[in-house]
């Protein structure tokens, strides 16, 4: 028996060509990004790179035309590794452009997807998700915000946590109760599209322990929401969700986010031998391939139109378990304590990773559920 | 995956489980060679599979030969198959047609002095834990000719044998020769100028090592099932269930990595060498056979300790190949240094042209 399988994909033939574009593109604008921004990777929020990036046709490209350029997804991935290896700041449309998209070409109405898909396209709207509330972290399937009908829409009322550049975005993809109870779990759950702009939205932002206000608190009070704005079928949001969450969970934002914290520790060895470094740089590097090629394998066979929902958790969890070595092990071979305001870069990068990486391993779902994920598709549960 | 690596894992899932069960991997530790496998094993041509075609063999690629590899990884199979394939490869890579039979390799310690007399060369010294060197009829040597790397092939039955044995106690034997005349002296090609035979041993140890710990996996997974405690199966406790999830990932990620160094190995005019790809697949398989191991014996409990069972057949062996040919701080090192020498800012760059 095989538990599962992953098996090495080869890149099309002329990646290249697309790989040097995006290189030089990143060299031309953004060629003095400093060294610590680098290392802020996926989250750092610029609207202004992302609509040219948005220009270059970079956004949405594996979509059908006219929303995109049905580019193969491992064109895809030859961008948006690029993007994060040279540690571009992608947050802005990146929740739109990963997922929300995905999902409202998959389930979405033709209006939902003439009205919304040009903007994620286009790096103009950008799209948060609103799945966590203050009592549901895991058990996704407990929230409370609900909806009511109410003549030819729905009135939300409630409240999301956590909500990732809610303060920013054009609109949420909301996971709410549109009928039962929450003892129903998954039954009665929709997904909703929110412009953030209606009325009776308070937007709250939190400051997470490194300072930076990215996530959010959103409260909805008595929130008109028209039926044209519920993805695919009312009750069904439990389904959407989980196809949701596969987008999220295996490209190379899953290993990558501490990228530029391993090439500043690579140059602090510059021109010296250090045995332990030897190693240690070694073994990361290792990791980095394998994981790379495991990432590639499943949009491989996400191209086939295939779900490789347990693949692609195994690449979340070895990859954030890769990404949370990298600031233990820099730790470890370099005797410093970083200064954050005039440390060098290497300290500065240092000092952002050792903080953010705490969160990669609660994002997107934590260590502990994909597990418990793996361990089904293992046939355990 | 292709079409011939389908029916390569196919075969050899049915061969593999056919010829081995714990009564012939007892008995094969005890220093008896199982001479009806070997002759299966033989005839189903997987000894010649990767050998060119001109020399009578299958002219296989690599990436289709990881199946074999694999397999024969997965069930422990107790005879120098992989050894035989890789050194007949290289003979057939440096167009030397390879001898039936078995053939071991030596590649990771001092290389023998070739010596020159009377237009003759000789060969006089000893080699350190050769893989079933007393039941190898041949065996495929690093050697030195003046300051130029060759390699010999020699007749092992030439050699005086003393035995020893690994972890797993898989034959590693110490071979002397005595002015023993070399069948063959070969030298290297351009091609695997910056890939020795060691390369190709890690890289055929990290293959194994990938089917061992799906092995492990799978046994795993239906002990779990079957053994209850607490009135109920001990899968059905999350702490069992993370560590086999683990497990699983680690699986998944040998399994790949040794095939990322299997493709590369098919590109042997690449002037770069394939080091940096077996470095990676001996690093990561070395690592994930460690935590495979013990996972494996704590999700077993005590009978996993026992003789009688079966998994330590499979435990032992990835100790063993994971230390052999370079551990993995061995080739680690030699990754880094290349990584560091190559500069950071080159990294990435470099990481993508290679595939
Ligand atoms: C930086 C950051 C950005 C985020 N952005 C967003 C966003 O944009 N949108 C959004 O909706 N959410 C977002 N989240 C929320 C994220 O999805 C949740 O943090 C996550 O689902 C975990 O929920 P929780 O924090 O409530 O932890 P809890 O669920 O309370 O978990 C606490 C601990 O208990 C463990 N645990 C819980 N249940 C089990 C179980 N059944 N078995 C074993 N262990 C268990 C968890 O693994 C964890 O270790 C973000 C979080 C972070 C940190």
């Amino acid at each position: 028996m095989q538990a599962f399988n992953l098996d090495l994909c080869d890149l099309p033939p002329g990646v290249d060509v697309l790989r040097e574009e995006v290189r030089s593109f990143l060299f031309e604008t953004l060629g003095s990004y400093s060294k610590p921004n680098r290392a802020r990777s996926w989250s750092a929020f610029d609207a202004d790179f992302s609509g040219r990036l948005g220009d270059r046709g970079w956004l949405g490209m594996t979509w059908p035309e006219p929303y995109g350029s049905s580019r193969s997804a491992l064109e895809r991935y030859i961008v948006i590794e690029e993007l994060l290896a040279f540690g571009a700041p992608v947050a802005a449309h990146w929740i739109g452009e990963r997922q929300s998209g995905p999902l409202l070409l998959r389930f979405g109405s033709d209006k939902q997807q003439e009205k919304l898909l040009p903007g994620i396209a286009s790096g103009k709207s950008f799209f948060c998700i609103g799945m966590s509330e203050p009592n549901s972290g895991s058990d996704l399937a407990s929230i409370n915000t609900h909806a009511k009908r109410d003549n030819d829409g729905w009135v939300v009322n409630g409240q999301k946590i956590w909500t990732t550049y809610a303060q920013k975005c054009h609109y949420m993809i909301a996971l709410v109760r549109t009928s039962g109870s929450v003892k129903d779990r998954h039954d009665g759950l929709s997904q909703l599209i929110i412009n953030l702009r209606d009325p009776g939205i308070t937007i709250s932002p939190i400051r997470n322990m490194i300072g930076d206000k990215e996530f959010n608190e959103v409260k909805f009070d008595n929130v008109f929401v028209s039926d044209s704005m519920l993805v695919g079928e009312e009750g069904n949001g439990w389904q959407q969700v989980i196809a949701e969450l596969a987008f999220e969970r295996s490209g190379p934002d899953r290993f990558l986010s501490a990228y530029r914290l391993m090439v500043e520790l690579i140059r602090m060895f510059h021109k010296t031998e250090d045995k332990h470094a030897e190693v240690a740089i070694g073994r990361l590097t290792a990791h980095l391939v394998t994981l790379r090629q495991m990432s590639l394998a499943v949009a491989a066979v996400l191209e086939t139109g295939e779900q490789p929902t347990i693949e692609a958790t195994v690449i979340k969890d070895l990859g954030v378990a890769f990404e949370q070595l990298i600031p233990e092990i820099a730790h470890d071979l370099i005797n410093v304590a970083p200064n954050i305001l005039h440390g060098s870069d290497y300290e500065k990068s240092l000092a952002y990773i050792q903080q953010a990486c705490v969160s990669f391993s609660l994002r997107g779902g934590t260590t502990e559920i994909l597990r418990s994920v793996i361990a089904r598709g293992l046939g355990l549960r | 995956m292709t079409e011939i690596s389908k029916t390569l894992a196919e075969t050899c899932d049915r061969l593999f489980s056919n010829l081995i069960n714990n009564d012939v991997l007892r008995e094969t530790e005890l220093a008896v060679w199982p001479d009806p496998i070997w002759q299966q094993i033989e005839e189903n041509g997987l000894t010649f599979a990767m050998v060119n075609e001109n020399h009578g063999g299958s002219g296989i690629k690599w990436i289709d030969c990881f199946q074999i590899i694999y397999w024969s990884g997965y069930y422990s199979v107790p005879v120098p198959l992989v050894e035989t394939m890789v050194s007949s490869w290289f003979l057939s890579q440096h167009n030397q047609a390879p001898p039936k039979g078995v053939i071991t390799f030596f590649c990771d310690g001092k290389p023998l002095d070739l010596i020159e007399s009377n237009n003759s060369y000789k060969i006089s010294g000893i080699i350190e834990r050769i893989p079933w060197g007393a039941s190898a009829d041949y065996v495929l040597a690093e050697a030195y000719n003046s300051n130029k790397q060759v390699y010999v092939l020699l007749d092992a039955k030439k050699s005086k044998i003393v035995k020893d044995k690994n972890i797993s106690g898989e034959s590693r034997d110490s071979m002397t020769f005595d002015k023993a005349s070399p069948m063959t002296v070969i030298d290297i090609s351009d091609a695997f100028r910056s890939n020795s035979l060691l390369v190709y041993a890690a890289l055929a140890r990290s293959v194994q090592m990938s089917g061992g710990i799906s092995a492990i996996l799978d046994n795993c997974i239906s002990y779990s099932r079957e053994r209850e405690q607490f009135g109920q199966p001990i899968a059905k406790f999350q702490a069992i269930q993370h560590q086999l999830a683990i497990l699983a990932a680690e699986a998944a990620a040998a399994k790949i990595a040794s095939q990322i160094a299997c493709r590369a190995a098919d590109l042997i005019d690449v002037s770069s060498g394939l080091e940096f790809e077996v470095a990676t697949a001996k690093i990561r398989a070395g690592e994930s056979a460690g935590l495979a191991a013990s996972i494996g014996h704590q999700v077993h409990g005590a009978i996993g300790f026992t003789d009688e069972y079966s998994l330590h057949y499979i435990t032992r062996r990835l100790w063993s190949w994971r230390s052999e040919y370079g551990s993995e701080s061995y080739w680690a090192r030699r990754m880094g240094k290349e990584v560091i020498a190559g500069g950071a800012d080159n990294l990435w760059a470099d990481i993508t042209a290679r595939l």
